[in-house]
């Protein structure tokens, strides 16, 4: 084991003096007085190590002892990873004692003591590769499988395994043996660098299947699909968290890891006090039974920050290879490149643009790129959609961490100050979003099978009244009310009511916060078959007043249940309206 | 702060600039203070023996045989009821002519509170001020700051929210304050009889400007002693912080550090995280709210300094000056409060959301009903009236001398909706409207 000898201390950055080999990222333990401060290699320099430190350095002297432990950042997994709180660098944070962190307080994230009912899936004589299911344990309502460790890569044999019964996640349950005969004992822990993406799957084909989020603007206009990627930039107050907790609350996954990455503690304690509360539809359950949060506030220490987002990753994957539907939201990846920005900085690295890193576009593609749809080698199919938030300074999309996002993710949802700040949420700018899933000919195939025939058809169709709305504004706003011909007036009234009925969602609301795709169907098509309608208008003023009634009957109707009565009152009243100007 | 015995002290200075020193030592920790010819100072990097330290009250007249004694220790502040009442200058001795505290020492800027042990914030603040209890409603373990130019009544409004809230504490952190604004405040709090209430930190004009770096955790250190050993509600102001960003950057700049935008460290955003984090609401049912001041230069938030706090607080309040009715407003457009939703309609009447996006949504269309009459254009009928009743609007709700409780504010609103508008374009929902429509 090597040690080393502290040399010089900036902030969290940390010079320390080896006496023997260290690798990059490699991570060790400084002593500060019996505390042990956990630190990782990212700079060697002769035989002196540059360490970022996970913890606050007050105190810390030159001439202080440092022990290497010749691994890099580590993830622990098994069973019991669901519904816990988790730091950057995945201590289980109700573990913790006292009301403040202590610094060098290290705690477990999985549960030695707690015993799970193990039923096998491999038997003695088969061939397995690492991440494949020896067994199954029931943990919450998932199947949680026992998988070969993804380290092991080589072809191995099952030798024996253990049968149905309650064990320990540091229980025997099975005996591997490599090709040389060599027996390899597992257990229910596996442990996995952070930085490494797992790779234990047979095939990544591109995606095509919806991933149905209830948010309507998203689904309806521009669809995330099952292992997409998407980002949403947006100055502050324009709604990116409530938007993301939304998403979070009402999409159509296995499991979703919440990764709040240097954001604001109060929105983290939301979920802490909601999720537990909260039904999930399609479970029956509480939303926090589906739910792992990786919470490294603003004020926690920078560098395990940077470390959060890959431990949210890596447990991503984990679950991705039991065959599951995951989930991963990051707010904000921008806090993390900050992270890498501070870093960068005090070790002296010429800047890229605005300070970041050079390497910044890199770093975020590769980060996006372990996203994915995958066949495992069983054939059956996992995925992680990963939707990160970014919080461009001063709302300005022209800068670093917005542009490599663009790069690698294949979504945008564009939040605009415009539409916040005259309360349209979510401010998602329909017309500056895009889905590129969208033109994908596998996802248009799944559309119009699973939603309606034409449904593709009609999504471009109200984006285009959309964008002839937008455009009959500009000019009513150059010309005047008075200068337009009346049909520009009709024209703006038409995106109008998509807008107000469509697009905007009151996220506060039992009902309108979240909708099923078959009641975005019915909507859409209601709406459409009003914009398809030509009316009778003598002068401009009245078009607004009849719009206005629309709109108001179909707000109405968001409120409320399908199935209530009101409903079907509400549409009958909105279909007179209809029928009071319409073009004979 | 008096030499101790068998202190080691060193004389040989190798480097000064304007804020920093170095000096070959050993065994010093990273963050300790110091004192450098009788100044405090405080470690900022140590390599190998080469140790630099950012004199808090600037080199000018530093020679390099200055003193420099270590004191093994961060900055602290003693804690214990005596702060009551007491002004205090940036190190946290007492500047009001009375003694010195009794009480224990404790570290300024400590650890951050483990987020599963606090609390949702839901205890609404009533400052009795539409603009905010209304449409920006404030709660306890919130952050919040006014965005001003320099020429608004910031401190004046931040005074009066200060008295009206209900709180068992108001710590005052000043930095940079002008000694007319620190004396603004004595004499507000003076005057309203709450003294006993107030503890002050005060950096004036007149301090040195590396010294305002200690402010905020002064105060926020002896805000969590009240919070957390009492179970107070405090209230934390702290006023200017852009100035406070002013000396972080001044101090980055002397140690050759990269700058990112607008010359700001690139450690900015963490660097006021850590701050406005230590906003917090406590499971005994002590809290901290913060309420900042970020003053801008020409309204411009996109500068690194209020854009970096609009992403760490919840929320921010802007004022501006409304030319129809010549009063200070709260401006309902750029003004939020993240945290509103927590209270209004479950902690105040049902109908406040609505009643609060709808009045919104209706002074947005004055405000393009302005621009269409300002353009040239005719105005319709609907025009005409969201342009009366965005005057009268912001004369009863948004100016900031109005002093009622949220039910009027309410009530008042339901009754222009009333006047000015027919149940079509208010929108609300049905069931809200028949209770108020008619009653109004």
């Amino acid at each position: 084991m090597t040690k080393g000898i502290v040399k010089g201390i900036i902030a969290n950055l940390v010079q320390v003096e080896v006496s023997g080999p260290v690798s990059q990222n490699e991570i060790c333990y400084i002593n500060l007085g019996g505390v042990k401060l956990m630190a990782e290699v990212i700079k060697v320099l002769g035989n002196v190590a540059y360490t970022q430190v996970f913890e606050s350095t007050r105190g810390l002297r030159p001439g202080d002892t440092v022990e290497f432990t010749e691994h890099m950042l580590e993830v622990k997994l098994g069973p019991g990873m669901l519904s816990k709180n988790y730091d950057g660098l995945q201590n289980d944070l109700n573990k913790m004692e006292g009301v403040f962190l202590t610094r060098g307080e290290y705690t477990d994230p999985l549960d030695e003591e707690s015993t799970w009912k193990f039923s096998p899936i491999a038997k003695a004589g088969d061939k397995v590769n690492g991440g494949d299911w020896l067994g199954s344990v029931p943990e919450s309502w998932i199947s949680h499988k026992i998988m070969v460790p993804f380290a092991l890569e080589d072809e191995y044999t099952v030798k024996s395994i253990v049968t149905e019964g309650d064990y320990k996640i540091n229980d025997t349950v099975a005996i591997i043996t490599d090709k040389a005969g060599k027996d390899v004992p597992i257990n229910m822990i596996q442990r996995w660098p952070v930085k490494v993406p797992i790779k234990a799957f047979k095939e990544k084909p591109r995606p095509f299947k919806l991933l149905e989020t209830g948010v309507r603007t998203m689904d309806t206009l521009n669809p995330m699909v099952e292992g997409g990627t998407g980002f949403i930039p947006g100055p502050f107050g324009a709604g990116k968290t409530v938007l993301q907790h939304a998403i979070s609350k009402n999409a159509d996954a296995d499991l979703i890891i919440v990764a709040a990455c240097g954001e604001r503690a109060n929105e983290v304690v939301e979920l802490f006090v909601e999720f537990p509360e909260l039904d999930d539809p399609r479970t029956g359950r509480k939303l926090m039974e589906r739910t792992i949060i990786i919470c490294n506030t603003s004020n926690m220490p920078v560098a395990s920050r940077e470390a959060s987002v890959y431990t949210a990753m890596t447990i991503a994957e984990y679950y991705r290879n039991m065959g599951l539907k995951v989930l991963l939201l990051a707010d904000s990846t921008s806090r993390w490149a900050q992270a890498l920005r501070e870093m960068s900085n005090r070790m002296e690295e010429l800047p890229g643009p605005d300070a970041f890193p050079m390497d910044l576009p890199a770093i975020v593609s590769s980060f996006y790129a372990r996203a994915g749809f995958v066949y495992l080698n069983n054939e059956t199919s996992g995925s992680i959609t990963f939707i990160g938030t970014v919080s461009p300074a001063g709302g300005n999309l022209k800068e670093p961490v917005t542009e490599s996002t663009k790069k690698a993710a294949r979504c945008f949802y564009a939040l605009s100050q415009a539409r916040a700040d005259s309360k349209r949420y979510p401010a998602v700018d329909p017309i500056d979003s895009y889905s590129k899933y969208l033109e994908y000919p596998e996802v248009i195939a799944y559309l119009n099978a699973n939603v309606s025939p034409h449904w593709v058809d009609d999504v471009n169709l109200a984006k285009n009244i959309l964008l002839r709305g937008k455009e009959a504004q500009e000019q009513i706003n150059i010309l005047g009310d008075d200068g337009v011909p009346l049909a520009y007036h009709d024209k703006q009234w038409k995106s109008e009511l998509i807008d107000k009925i469509i697009l905007q969602q009151d996220g506060f609301d039992k009902v309108d916060q979240s909708t099923p795709m078959i009641r975005q169907k019915y909507m859409l098509e209601l709406i459409l078959g009003i914009c398809a309608k030509d009316f009778v208008f003598d002068s401009y003023d009245v078009v607004m007043p009849y719009y206005v009634k629309m709109i108001n009957l179909c707000k109405q109707m968001n409120f409320l249940e399908m199935d209530n009565p009101e409903f079907k009152r509400y549409e009958a009243e909105l279909n007179d309206v209809v029928e009071e100007r319409r073009a004979k | 702060m008096a030499t101790q015995a068998f202190q080691k002290i060193y004389t040989k200075l190798n480097q000064i600039t304007k804020a920093t020193c170095s000096i070959n030592a050993s065994g010093v920790g990273n963050e300790e203070l110091a004192t450098v010819s009788g100044r405090l100072a405080q470690v900022v990097k140590i390599l190998g023996e080469n140790v630099t330290l950012q004199i808090f009250a600037g080199t000018e007249g530093i020679g390099t045989d200055a003193e420099v004694v270590f004191f093994g220790k961060p900055p602290t502040l003693k804690v214990s009821d005596q702060l009551g009442g007491r002004f205090f200058n940036a190190y946290g001795v007492p500047i009001d002519g009375g003694p010195e505290i009794e009480g224990t020492e404790v570290e300024i800027g400590g650890p951050s509170v483990n987020p599963v042990r606090r609390k949702q914030p839901s205890e609404l603040i009533a400052t009795g001020i539409a603009g905010i209890d209304l449409n920006n409603t404030l709660v306890t373990g919130q952050k919040i700051p006014f965005f001003a130019d320099p020429d608004q009544p910031y401190n004046e409004v931040m005074a009066m929210v200060a008295l009206r809230a209900q709180s068992d504490k108001i710590i005052l952190g000043g930095m940079g304050l002008s000694n007319d604004d620190y004396l603004l405040y004595k004499n507000t709090f003076e005057n309203a009889g709450v003294i006993d209430r107030i503890i002050s930190f005060v950096n004036t004009t007149e301090d040195p400007t590396v010294e305002r770096l200690l402010v905020p955790n002064m105060a926020l250190t002896a805000a969590e002693y009240f919070a957390l050993e009492k179970n107070e509600k405090v209230l934390v102001l702290l006023t200017d912080m852009t100035l406070y960003c002013d000396a972080l950057s001044i101090v980055s700049n002397r140690m050759d550090q990269i700058p990112s935008k607008d010359s700001m460290p690139g450690s900015l955003y963490s660097d006021l995280a850590k701050l406005y984090e230590k906003a917090v609401q406590f499971p005994g049912g002590g809290s901290i709210t913060i309420i900042a001041v970020t003053t801008l230069s020409g309204g411009d938030i996109t500068h690194a300094i209020p854009d970096n706090t609009g992403y760490i607080t919840e929320g921010q309040l802007f004022l501006k000056r409304d030319t129809d009715i010549a009063k200070v407003i709260v401006d309902p457009f750029r003004s939020l409060s993240r945290l509103k939703q927590l209270v209004i309609g479950t902690k105040t009447r049902a109908d406040h959301p609505q009643v609060m996006n709808t009045a919104v949504r209706l002074y947005a269309d004055a405000a393009n009903a302005k621009t269409k009459l300002e353009n040239g254009f005719d105005l319709s009928d609907y025009d005409e009236r969201v342009l009366q009743f965005a005057k009268e609007y912001a004369e009863h709700i948004l100016a900031i001398d109005v002093n009622v409780t949220t039910d009027a504010m309410l009530d008042i609103t339901w009754d222009m909706f009333r006047r000015y508008f027919n149940r079509a374009e208010v929108g609300i929902k049905d069931e809200f409207m028949n209770i108020h429509w008619k009653k109004a």
